[in-house]
């Protein structure tokens, strides 16, 4: 992949057509005045001038939709001491079955997704349920960079950067009564720019839940960008779930929904095949997936294996949550 | 029509050649073992399942001649699971820096799906083994017995990609079929001659 950052690119250069397109949507849906727009951190990231040309490793060149650079981002919030994945790795290779099971397919046919505008609902057990267009929701908050192991449960992992907000402060926001004890997550369902949701591969739309001290924990991260950027759509954009020390599928991508419910709600895999894929799906290299072994991974990008680690290496933050409870049974 | 064998080599060949190319040219996806281990199990399966369908292709068409390419498929088929089972167990055995058989015998033992791929492969040896022109010479008889361990081999090769993927659905689906027809088409001709040989 050739990724054209834009000190590379003469002022004089034309934007390409699409690129500007996708800019003005973006734009027009902050709606308002350009003076009004101007207090918005997302008006710079509209202005940035940058596109990413995407060349396709088989020599069809094809652009992406334009990625725009995430201002203020506050850098490395968390992060680990190993080596990031590259840009390329993490945006080639996904499971994202709305656009087909194989690993290249999400960044193939992703790209016919519209992701603006882009509405979220907030509803349920909670006393300010609203629904927001996703730059209202985002705003208010400070982005931070958040460098995370990513371990799906197919035994592959990564080190992705991602940029986002901590979920607990949109939970603040939306202030959810006693009864609300789980959160459920929904994506989006369009079949006419999802193919995959024309096959009945899972029941769509694409469901998950956290429970409420899980979704409130500090490295639950609400992300809408990696690399600085806006999230491409093979990585979930405009707006996915990140819980690191889940594996990859708890992480839901194209959120439209956020409910708060008072019992475990479904969750997609589980439904699927309740034996394989259970309700928490914590990293455990000591419970085997029935088909696969979980004790090791392979990083993408690496030869050997590497053991995998309690809770994905984050045990020190997370493991007294599930305290007394039997991860063999609850896995 | 002639179909010459050089020919049909390179087409067997050409999937291998095309992998090589993709490795060579960073055409592989992120995770270059899986890809290298997927693409050659489906072939594998794809060539074995074209060795079960050539004798069924012959009886209907009574075009005799294809016989001759069903050794070379089949041996194809050796070659692409090879590939499949040397590929996967490098990948199993290499953790952390050293090469360690244990985790290639747990797999074979714990996992079914594992179990089924072993079978499928254990089943083709004897029969790429047996394959020379000596060896058919020497079996006589029992050449063709033992050769119908490719049912076997076939059965066990649909099952463990069938009990590979996460969803059951698709492409599995459709090589499990194929291979179930290709064998019911066998079991209906053994019981039908059979039964005209009965008094």
């Amino acid at each position: 992949m050739l990724i054209k950052l834009n000190q590379d690119v003469p002022a004089s250069e034309v934007t390409d057509e699409r690129v500007y397109l996708e800019r003005r949507r973006f734009m027009q849906l902050l709606g308002g005045t350009a003076v009004a727009l101007g207090a918005s951190p997302w008006l710079q990231a509209c202005t940035a001038d940058s596109e990413a040309v995407d060349v396709r490793a088989d020599g069809g060149p094809a652009v992406m939709p334009a990625q725009t650079p995430l201002p203020n981002v506050k850098p490395k919030v968390v992060t680990v001491d190993e080596k990031l994945n590259s840009f390329e790795e993490i945006t080639s290779y996904n499971n994202f079955y709305e656009f087909g099971t194989g690993k290249n397919d999400p960044q193939r046919y992703a790209g016919r997704l519209t992701t603006s505008p882009w509405k979220v609902k907030i509803d349920g057990h909670c006393s300010k349920p609203a629904d927001y267009h996703l730059e209202d929701l985002i705003r208010p908050h400070q982005l931070e960079e958040r460098i995370y192991r990513f371990r799906c449960v197919e035994a592959w992992s990564m080190v992705i950067p991602w940029v986002g907000i901590p979920l607990a402060e949109i939970i603040k926001r939306a202030d959810p009564t006693s009864k609300a004890t789980f959160v459920a997550f929904t994506t989006l369902h369009r079949p006419s720019e999802m193919f995959g949701q024309n096959d009945p591969v899972l029941e769509w739309p694409y469901v998950e839940g956290l429970r409420m001290d899980e979704a409130m924990h500090p490295l639950t991260l609400l992300s809408v960008g990696l690399y600085g950027k806006t999230l491409m759509n093979q990585n979930g954009a405009p707006v996915r779930l990140v819980v690191p020390w889940k594996y990859g599928f708890k992480s839901i991508k194209s959120i439209v929904r956020i409910q708060f419910v008072d019992r475990t709600p479904p969750t997609s895999w589980s439904r699927s095949n309740p034996r394989e894929y259970g309700f928490y799906s914590n990293v455990n290299p000591e419970v085997d997936h029935p088909r696969w072994t979980q004790a090791t991974e392979r990083r993408i990008g690496e030869f050997f294996r590497r053991k995998t680690l309690m809770f994905n290496g984050y045990g020190d933050e997370v493991a007294s949550m599930y305290a007394g409870m039997d991860l063999r049974k609850w896995y | 029509m002639v179909l010459s064998k050089p020919l049909v080599f390179a087409a067997c060949l050409a999937p291998f050649a095309w992998l090589v190319f993709r490795a060579f040219t960073g055409r592989l996806t992120a995770n270059p073992i899986e890809d290298i281990t997927l693409t050659t199990g489906l072939w594998a399966l794809r060539f074995l399942v074209i060795t079960l369908a050539i004798t069924p292709l012959r009886r209907i068409t009574g075009w005799n001649r294809l016989i001759q390419y069903r050794r070379m498929v089949g041996l194809f088929a050796f070659f692409y699971a090879s590939l499949h089972l040397a590929i996967y167990v490098t990948d199993v055995m290499a953790v952390e820096g050293t090469f360690t058989f244990a985790p290639v015998a747990a797999d074979v033992v714990k996992r079914p799906f594992i179990t089924a791929g072993m079978v499928a492969f254990v089943a083709m040896l004897p029969l790429a083994v047996t394959s020379t022109r000596g060896w058919i010479r020497r079996l006589g008889r029992r050449w063709q017995r033992l050769h119908r361990l490719v049912y076997l081999s076939a059965a066990a090769a649909a099952l463990h990609y069938l009990w590979k993927v996460k969803v059951m659905i698709g492409s599995p689906v459709y090589y499990a079929a194929i291979v179930v027809a290709l064998l019911a088409l066998r079991a209906v001709w053994a019981l039908r001659s059979r039964r005209l040989r009965l008094p």
